[in-house]
């Protein structure tokens, strides 16, 4: 099982309190502009994160590193592999 | 992905903010899935697609009015972006196409010029009957 500390995050959006499409859209803003092989995180507090963004990282065949719960918002976890 | 993207198109009837807000959001999510997405905005939609219309644009359905203020709060309070926006977001994101409805500016007397910047071109329906006949799916809000 991966441990979020092991994974060495290049770039950590904190979106909390911004509600759905906005943490899918900062994310992929942040995905496009990192360079290929980064590893982004995005913080959200948006319930629809937790479906919304393993979907959308699928669909865009990147690699999902996981969702990580912590108080009150998730800590997702991308890289950027093309 | 695949070399054709699968198509979305919305007909934006409406002009009252709840529904430009599901125009706005289901356009961003489509977007973000790799889908294209035509608009085509007509009637009152066409009249919030007006220069500048959308930062005083308060109207909200009739049947649900009651939640007009709770809402209006509730949005500035949480800083939620209008639908505008978020639509504009949207086009930067991905293929958004927005096309004005001929039909409507020539009844309403409303040229290319005095609509927001978002609109691509003007179209008459069967231009966008045209463009949306391979749509996966074609929703009228």
């Amino acid at each position: 099982m991966l441990d979020v500390k092991d994974v060495k995050v290049d770039k950590e959006l904190d979106v909390r309190g911004s509600f759905c499409p906005g943490p899918l859209m900062e994310l992929i803003r942040a995905v496009k502009m990192a360079p290929v092989g980064s590893v982004i995180a995005v913080l959200s507090s948006d319930p629809g994160s937790s479906k919304d963004i393993p979907l959308w990282i699928g669909k865009a065949k990147f690699e999902y590193l996981g969702a990580f719960p912590e108080e009150g918002y998730t800590r997702f976890v991308v890289r950027k592999t093309h | 992905m695949d070399d054709k993207p699968d198509k979305m198109a919305i007909i934006v009837f409406s002009g009252t903010v709840d529904k430009l807000m599901a125009v706005s959001t289901l356009s961003t999510g489509a977007v973000a899935m790799g889908m294209e997405v035509n608009l085509f905005v007509t009637n009152w939609g066409l009249i919030a697609f007006r220069k500048g219309d959308y930062q005083q644009n308060m109207k909200i359905s009739k049947d649900f009015e009651e939640f007009r203020e709770p809402m209006m709060a509730a949005m500035q309070a949480k800083k939620v972006p209008s639908w505008f926006d978020t639509l504009t977001q949207a086009k930067e994101l991905g293929e958004l196409h927005v096309f004005a409805c001929s039909q409507t500016m020539e009844l309403l007397d409303i040229k290319q010029t005095d609509l927001e910047d978002i609109i691509d071109d003007t179209l008459g329906v069967a231009g966008f009957i045209d463009k949306s006949q391979d749509a996966k799916f074609t929703l009228f809000i």
